[in-house]
């Protein structure tokens, strides 16, 4: 059985397909550390044990937020690539352009922040980006949407080639997300869940991209032309819509290594089912239409939208903790797996979505979002999730490949070692800020009160933890992956249960 | 006096207790996973499995229905449309760094209507108690009025932060209000 196979000849990387992927998975891993480290000098900065002055504090936001969920797209959306092409013929030059506008647009956006000052942060919350008073101009606000909408327009390019090799194959979208199963029938145990996790991507996040370029042209119509006064409430709505939709597509789209992989290193196979199937139809729904949890404290907004908010907030927990969480459990259970990195890491992901969520789930319901919303509650479960969920995912393949270009499965002692750091400095770094939370200390600020800089101390030596973790992944994998192909052979061709 | 319980706290404990229940899931699990058994036993653990499966997704419908109703049935925020009749009434207006808070005293025990929005960009009105706890926040937004009703019980200085970043001087966008004893 293919799936069971640990390296699938249709996997194989050669020649520009394996440049294209280095290419995103060697800038994806530089930029991680980059931005890890921006991200620690913040939080040192809150514990007074950096310098860093507000002005600079606003834009090292700006480009840890634009630059970690662009990067961790970048990355996620090369874990989609490599298991799709397996299933429908993707084009190699659409997903080659997707990097090419990733790239242009990136240092569109670094040029707003660090030559023209753009300190607005990822979500241009309008009116925001054109009242810097005086700390940015007009100028950096247009360039950082620019750059927004060249990514936009690339993830766009590599979606509109998915879905049109999907309905090639399949007939149309309603049949790659399996849709024709839910009610009855004999569900086809050959459908790649593959397919169906990337078209509730496809759908979902293509959605979420078109709303984030109406409110990006809007606001530069309002730059343009500053009569044209833009609906804050509704401008509001959009760019949530699309910030939602943008990181949650990560999620799907890295879990979709944990389907392909963990049953190859667990030697059991990992069946697609009615439940999966509902799972990810509801997955797709709800989240199409969870974004109003941002927007409970806009009391103007209307109740039914607040309501539809948390009620599909608590929803969304039945698809991971039922499905995917369990059937990955499941599937390890009893299994004989022998622990080496890509395992660790592909557990530790289900962990970091499972436990994250609840959190999450608890800050999007209305009453208590009137005492959490926009306190450092919120970093502390998406951190959980993006770091110890979707990070570990990314890592997961990547040791992966790896492991077939180096002829062994990666289980050395200094990857061991950088796991544990990983873990133990990750969750040090998410509690601090939960717990921070729980204290009512305010994210996104650049000067904290002395009563405050406990969290942020502990928080920070988590981030340390982290970054070096990082910093030891970053070199590892980088030097695996810029290692020529292994010899067909060993150990790829065997059934995963004969790889020690 | 009564013992008082922040909301926070609860919040944080039921996040504690969810998060260790994933948590202890996965090391039992993970305690089992290099194991290997026959295939009587593996087809009976995957009966238990199942049946596991569906008492979760039970205690799990049950925890929504119950946590949807109990937290909507009285709505946390009041209707925006209709008119508060509070006795007393704060109107509330954020600026680029400042607020402007009209009349800053308020008495206890009376339920205080604060009309909150914004001269430029988005703000967020958040009323700290003195023990440094949030007790409730709305935005303040361009072009809207949001109707943030709350009753005071203990008197003290109480502090308004911004909480939704609003540029370079969003930390220090702070003032503060006096609750007094109602006599």
């Amino acid at each position: 059985m293919a799936a069971l196979t640990m390296y699938p000849q249709e996997e194989r990387l050669d020649g520009g397909s394996r440049t294209a992927f280095n290419l995103y998975m060697i800038t994806a891993m530089s930029l991680f550390v980059i931005f890890m480290l921006i991200g620690l000098t913040m939080r040192m900065t809150q514990a007074t044990w950096l310098g860093v002055k507000p002005p600079m504090f606003y834009k090292l936001l700006s480009m840890h937020g634009s630059g970690m969920v662009g990067s961790v797209a970048l990355a996620t959306t090369g874990v989609m690539w490599y298991f799709l092409r397996k299933y429908v013929p993707l084009h190699l030059w659409a997903f080659v352009t997707n990097y090419v506008l990733f790239m242009i647009g990136a240092l569109c956006i670094i040029w707003a922040i660090f030559v023209d000052n753009y300190g607005a942060l990822w979500t241009f919350l309008y009116p925001l980006p054109v009242h810097g008073i005086g700390a940015w101009t007009s100028r950096a606000a247009v360039l950082f949407m620019v750059g927004y909408l060249f990514i936009g327009v690339g993830s766009l390019i590599f979606y509109l080639d998915a879905a049109a090799a999907i309905i090639r194959k399949h007939g149309n979208l309603a049949r790659g997300l399996g849709l024709q199963w839910l009610f009855g029938g004999t569900i086809d145990e050959n459908h790649p869940k593959t397919v169906v996790a990337s078209t509730m991507v496809i759908i979902a996040n293509s959605l979420g991209i078109l709303a984030g370029a109406v409110s990006l042209v809007m606001s530069l119509i309002n730059i343009a032309y500053p009569s044209v006064v833009l609906n804050a409430l509704l401008t509001k709505n959009l760019i949530y819509w699309f910030g939602h939709m943008y990181i949650n597509a990560t999620i799907y789209m890295g879990v979709i290594a944990v389907y392909e992989l963990l049953p190859r290193y667990t030697g059991k196979p990992y069946k697609i089912s009615r439940p999966f199937l509902w799972a990810w139809a509801a997955s797709c729904l709800f989240v199409i239409i969870v974004f109003p949890h941002h927007l409970m404290m806009d009391y103007a907004e209307p109740q039914w939208l607040t309501v539809m908010g948390q009620v599909v907030s608590w929803g969304a927990g039945f698809p991971v903790f039922l499905v995917t969480a369990y059937g990955a459990l499941n599937n390890i259970y009893h299994s004989g797996m022998k622990w080496t990195m890509p395992s660790r890491l592909l557990i530790l992901s289900m962990f970091g979505w499972a436990a994250g969520i609840v959190p999450a789930i608890l800050d999007g319901t209305v009453r208590n979002n009137l005492v959490m919303h926009n306190t450092q509650w919120v970093p502390g479960h998406f951190h959980f999730y993006l770091l110890l969920g979707v990070m570990a995912m990314i890592l997961a393949l990547i040791y992966h490949t790896i492991g077939h270009r180096a002829n062994a499965i990666p289980n050395s002692r200094s990857d061991s070692t950088g796991f544990l750091v990983f873990l133990v400095g990750g969750l040090i770094f998410v509690f601090a800020f939960l717990d921070a939370g729980r204290m009512s200390v305010p994210r996104r600020m650049a000067t904290h009160l002395p009563a405050w800089l406990a969290t942020d101390r502990v928080g920070s030596i988590g981030a340390s933890l982290v970054v070096l973790a990082m910093i030891f992944f970053a070199y590892r994998l980088i030097a695996g992956l810029l290692r020529a192909p292994a010899a067909q052979g060993a150990p790829g061709a065997g059934p995963a249960g004969a790889v020690s | 006096m009564g013992i008082y319980v922040h909301l926070q706290d609860i919040v944080w404990y039921i996040a504690l207790a969810g998060m260790g229940l994933v948590a202890l899931g996965f090391i039992l699990v993970i305690s089992q996973a290099g194991k290997t058994v026959d295939a009587d036993t593996a087809a009976r653990s995957g009966r238990h499995s199942s049946q596991f499966k569906a008492w979760l997704f039970g205690i799990l419908v049950l925890i929504f229905i119950v946590g949807t109703w109990d937290t909507l049935r009285r709505y946390p925020i009041p209707d925006q449309g209709g008119p508060f009749d509070d006795p007393q009434v704060v109107d509330v207006a954020g600026y680029q760094w400042v607020w402007i808070i009209k009349p800053t005293t308020i008495r206890t025990n009376l339920a205080t209507e604060f009309r909150v929005t914004s001269g430029d960009v988005n703000h967020g009105f958040a009323i700290y108690a003195p023990d440094g706890r949030i007790v409730a926040q709305t935005q303040a937004m361009p072009g809207y009025t949001n109707k943030l009703e709350h009753t005071f019980t203990q008197p003290g200085t109480y502090t308004i932060q911004c909480l939704e970043f609003c540029g370079i001087g969003h930390a220090p966008m702070t003032s503060t209000i006096q609750v007094v004893a109602n006599q």
